[in-house]
């Protein structure tokens, strides 16, 4: 269970409040209108931005405080997922050894976890060498191996094409089902958080709100959702 | 939010507290050991005024030209560039003796320049005086402004041009989204670094300045010294020097804005605006042939006797290799912990470090080699420490060069790859090892290769500690000259110029590959 | 590899290696006295074969900076002699206080006036002059300079022993005049160097008719590089002159050796040394005489000299008056 007990998150003059209960294991899209803080909300899950007030618990542990790599959430960004000099070998490495000095067996698991995402013999390749989709796929496969509990994920997708970012959606769906894990995605696309399966936090008007299930969600928006789904 | 690698900042924190110890605390022993406080005389006075109006003017009139210059580098490929790239940053590592012996065959009484407007009958033109004092300080300056400016374009990711390129914008919408503010963030430090080579200036303003009214600072410091042996006054004068250091410093850094231009993938930089070339082909030949043309004069003087030299020499340029090297080190070991304290230290803290990390050349080199001797005079024998000396007073004067290269790039893999490296909890070291250093190669590169280079050259603080049984390839080369040996002088100025392009080069190209 | 060592070790372990059982004399000196080109190797190598002992050089810069370093030393001085020292420095030499008799059994030297101190020990001399090259007509005195439109080059007094000199010579010569003088000169003065090699550097490279240097700077290029084509020009108001002088250390612990060592000087084998290395007339002419050459050069009708307890005064008036003048 991740609970986020009437957190307050406050930046100038922009507020956002909190009072959430995620089930372990389920895949939640977050959806609101551009601004409204669906990224703030998510750094402030991974550590990135500290609340001014409320709790983070984790199966009943209070997580905020944790420095970002001391929690239990790998996290995605919306961009520089990869370093650019590192190969998709080391990039994903860095996951299970963040130290960078793997062993032959590490070698071995981010072997194996590159084919799981659908790209074998692929390692040796630096990030400008691969296309956007494969990009994402490493940093997918990265985030996996860093076997955290809870994925976070800020829009990773968003540059791909309808077709890839499907099936990423779908990859990660996978990945995540088999190994158990909570998914938090940011997204603006209706249809990703219908393709992710499962629930959706609304972020809107201060507030988030959720989870509620995606599909009557979707049909039947609240007032705030409405105006921005058009 | 700053979690983690802490122990680079406070190697950081420890780096500019070495160089504030270094500066500060020698001019402190300095005061303590002279008799009487010293006073500053008109004189003394008139030399702040020259130093500080010659300087601003220096800096203005480096960077100015430097812009077009820069710019046509950034944008056009050719056959060469690097090479020119590397060869344009020759003045600013030359001791200033060999380059204005150089500047002087072109622009000289007897040089080709004059004697090119003899042939036309055209009247000839005099280098000695404030103008020429200009031009000095232009040749030295301008490859270090183009240098830094350059480093500024480079840094522009490739995915802004082809923005720009796909929204059609031309040359002049283009400078002025992405290459104005650019510039705003990056000028002002440049003008300051030049701003205090000049203040500190010291050959130049004496032997092209034509006479006392080119007297600067740092001549008045070396005449309290030796002249006068005023330890007050020449403290005094150093305080002086600081002081003018720290406020033109506060003036730039509080004009400067951080860069706010976006991290991109390790392409080659490419724009596809057709401005058209011969603009940019007049910038670049103009500055080559500034420029070149001395060096190349320098290269026809010394090469007829660069083999014949004795061996002396040839073992003071092996000396002079080792301290170069090992001082290149030391600054990048003092410099890289302070850029990336100055950047996690927020903006206050960090500007105080950054100016920490600027007092390196606003130190006189004469108050911190007296300073140093006089501390450790009583415990160690002056020679045996001549070398470490030099090694390491090299290493803090060029820390403002290399801050200036390093700070910027800090920032932006600080920026662009914290939040990851933190969200994979890399520690301190990890972080260094394979964020930091792999994506500040060029910088590095650049920096280590100047520090290098200018250490090459120098002949400030190893004359006070030298005890002529290990000579450096500039004292030796002086020797020569005191010897009235000035064709294996000029064999030794050639030799040094090539070794400190050498060094330069081999630096620079470990961390240049994509420029 | 061992710069490397003691750079990171920042102390004194590559101190040179010393046979323990022979003492060490310390000498202190300018730089160019203990280049290879200098006088020094010899001098060394002649001095510790008499002395059983290690002869130790130190070179320092040049003569005004030699004095600095060692007031700063001050009595702590490793230095047992310091040799380089001129009458212009021998006042603030004195001052200091650092310096002890030397034990001279009645020297007849060959200077242009009488040598009365008995602490500093002069040990060669020479004049300073205008040095231009041959086909040249150089002016014959500094009005006549100051006149016609010959360019010279000149070097600071501040930074630089000649250019002191040049500065006391006018004065010497011209005194309240002098400011006239070098108001006069002031369009002559291509530039003003640091140091006497810059100066005589950019004569070589042709930025100038004439440069400061001395009568014997003509002796160098003729005896060292076979080329006759260089001449001092003779001034009719007299040269000044230049006398380099040694001192023993009162601080030192090796005083007897020190003692040798001024003694040592003077001896034929030195000063025939001095004479084609440092360039200067010997202190005491050697039995052979002058080497070939130096019969070609100028020879001043008048020694302008200042006793050395006045130079200090003349100095600051004379600096501020060369100040003011080329100020403008």
């Amino acid at each position: 269970m991740l609970e986020f007990d009437r957190l307050e998150i406050r930046q100038d003059d922009f507020a956002l409040t909190a009072h959430v209960s995620i089930p372990r294991g389920a895949h939640l899209a977050i959806i609101g209108p551009s601004g409204a803080g669906k990224s703030t909300f998510l750094a402030a899950l991974s550590g990135f931005v500290d609340p001014a007030a409320g709790r983070i618990v984790w199966d009943g542990t209070r997580i905020d405080g944790l420095a970002p790599a001391e929690r239990p959430v790998a996290t995605l960004f919306q961009d520089n997922n990869l370093f650019p000099h590192l190969t998709a070998a080391r990039n994903v490495g860095l996951g299970l050894r963040p130290n960078g000095r793997m062993s032959a067996r590490d070698r071995v698991e981010v072997e194996a976890i590159l084919s799981a995402v659908g790209l074998p013999g692929m390692g040796d390749r630096k990030p400008g060498q691969l296309s956007g989709g494969q990009q994402s796929r490493v940093a997918l496969a990265r985030a996996v191996l860093q076997d955290r509990p809870i994925l976070a994920l800020d829009e990773p997708f968003a540059a791909l094409g309808p077709a890839l970012k499907a099936e990423m959606i779908d990859l990660l769906h996978g990945i995540a089902t088999r190994r158990g894990l909570t998914v938090l995605m940011v997204t603006h696309e209706p249809a990703d958080a219908l393709r992710l399966g499962g629930q959706t936090l609304v972020v809107a008007g201060g507030a988030v709100t959720g989870p509620f299930e995606t599909g009557p969600l979707l049909a039947d928006p609240p007032a705030g959702l409405r105006d921005y789904l058009g | 939010m700053a979690r983690g690698a802490r122990p680079l900042t406070v190697a950081g924190l420890g780096s500019a507290a070495l160089v504030a110890a270094l500066v500060l605390g020698t001019v402190i022993a300095v005061f303590a050991r002279a008799e009487g406080a010293g006073a500053l005389g008109p004189a003394d006075w008139a030399a702040i005024r020259f130093t500080l109006w010659q300087a601003a003017l220096s800096s203005a009139l480096s960077v100015a030209l430097a812009i077009p210059v820069a710019r046509a580098l950034a944008r056009r490929r050719f056959l060469g560039r690097g090479l020119l790239i590397t060869l344009l940053g020759a003045p600013f590592i030359l001791p200033v003796i060999v380059a204005v012996l150089g500047l002087l065959m072109v622009f000289g009484r007897a040089g080709w320049v004059n004697d090119a407007l003899g042939a036309v009958g055209l009247p000839s033109v005099a280098i000695y005086g404030v103008q020429g004092v200009i031009l000095g300080h232009v040749f030295f300056n301008l490859p270090l402004a183009v240098r830094l400016i350059l480093q500024g374009w480079l840094s522009v990711p490739a995915e802004r041009f082809r923005l720009a390129a796909s929204l059609g914008m031309g040359a002049g919408a283009i400078f002025r989204t992405i290459e104005a503010p650019m510039l705003r963030a990056v000028l002002p430090g440049v003008a300051l670094v030049i701003f205090l080579v000049c203040t500190s200036s010291f050959a130049v303003a004496l032997t092209l300045g034509g006479g006392p009214r080119a007297t600067t600072v740092e001549l008045a410091i070396y005449q309290a010294f030796r002249f006068d042996f005023d330890l007050g006054r020449a403290a005094l004068l150093a305080v002086v020097q600081l002081a003018v250091t720290l406020a033109a410093g506060a003036l730039a850094l509080s004009v400067a804005v951080p860069s706010a231009l976006g991290a991109g993938l390790d392409r080659v930089v490419r724009r596809w605006d057709r401005a058209p070339g011969w603009p940019d082909a007049l910038a670049i030949a103009l500055a080559a042939a500034f420029l070149l043309v001395p060096l190349a004069a320098l290269v026809t003087r010394g090469a007829p006797s660069l083999l014949s030299l004795p061996p002396v020499v040839w073992a003071a340029a092996g000396r002079s290799l080792a301290v170069a090297v090992a001082s290149a080190a030391l600054c990048l070991v003092l410099t890289l912990p302070l850029a990336v304290a100055i950047h996690r230290t927020g903006r206050r803290a960090g500007r105080g470090l950054e100016v920490a990390g600027m007092l390196g050349i606003a130190a006189s080199p004469l108050v911190i080699g007296t300073g140093l001797f006089i501390v450790t005079f009583p415990f160690v024998a002056p020679g045996a420490i001549a070398l470490a000396v030099t090694g390491l007073v090299n290493a803090v004067m060029a820390m403002p060069f290399a801050l200036r290269a390093l700070g910027p790039a800090v920032a932006e893999v600080e920026r662009d790859w914290s939040r990851l490296a933190q969200s994979l909890g890399m520690g301190g070291w990890a972080r260094l090892r394979l964020v930091l250093l792999p994506r500040l190669r060029r910088p590095l590169g650049f920096a280590g290769g100047l520090a290098a280079a200018l250490s090459m050259g120098d002949l400030g603080v190893v004359t006070l500690f030298a005890d002529g049984q290990s000579a450096t390839l500039p004292l030796q080369l002086f020797r020569l000259m005191g010897a009235y040996r000035m064709d294996d002088a000029a064999g030794a100025a050639l030799l040094l110029l090539g070794l400190s392009l050498a060094l330069f080069w081999l630096f620079d190209r470990g961390g240049r590959v994509n420029a | 590899m061992r710069y490397t060592v003691s750079m990171l070790a920042l102390v004194g372990l590559a101190a040179p290696a010393i046979a323990q059982d022979r003492p060490v004399l310390d000498v202190y000196t300018y730089d160019s006295f203990t280049s290879e080109w200098g006088p020094g190797p010899a001098i060394e190598a002649a001095f510790e074969e008499t002395c059983d002992c290690d002869l130790r050089f130190t070179g320092l810069g040049d003569a005004a900076e030699l004095l600095s370093r060692v007031q700063i030393e001050g009595p702590r001085t490793e230095a047992d002699v310091v040799v380089g020292l001129d009458t212009n420095l021998m006042a603030k030499a004195r001052e200091a206080g650092l310096f002890t008799t030397a034990e001279l059994t009645s020297p007849e030297f060959d200077l242009p006036l009488d040598w009365t101190d008995d602490t500093f020990v002069p040990f060669d001399w020479g004049y300073f002059a205008f040095v231009h090259r041959e086909g040249f007509t150089p002016p014959a005195n500094f009005r006549e300079l100051a006149e016609s439109d010959a360019s010279i080059l000149i070097q600071d007094p501040r930074s630089s022993t000649p250019g002191l000199g040049l500065l006391l010579w006018v004065k010497t010569a011209y005194g309240d005049e002098a400011p006239a003088i070098w108001e006069g000169l002031s369009d002559n003065i291509v530039t003003v160097t640091q140091g006497w090699s810059e100066a005589y550097g950019l004569f070589l490279e042709g930025e100038a008719d004439m440069v400061l240097s001395y009568t014997t700077s003509p002796a160098y290029h003729l005896i060292a590089e076979e080329d006759s084509g260089f001449a001092a020009a003779p001034f009719d108001e007299g040269h000044y002159l230049q006398i380099e002088v040694a001192a023993a250390v009162a601080s030192s612990d090796q005083p007897r050796l020190a003692q040798d060592f001024l003694r040592f000087l003077l001896s034929d084998t030195v000063q025939s040394t001095l004479v084609t290395t440092n360039w200067m007339y010997p202190a005491i002419l050697p039995g052979d005489g002058l080497p070939d050459g130096f019969e070609t050069l100028i020879t001043p009708d008048r020694a302008l000299t200042l006793d050395p307890e006045d130079v200090p005064a003349m100095t600051e008036t004379a600096l501020a008056e060369w100040r003011a003048a080329l100020a403008r």
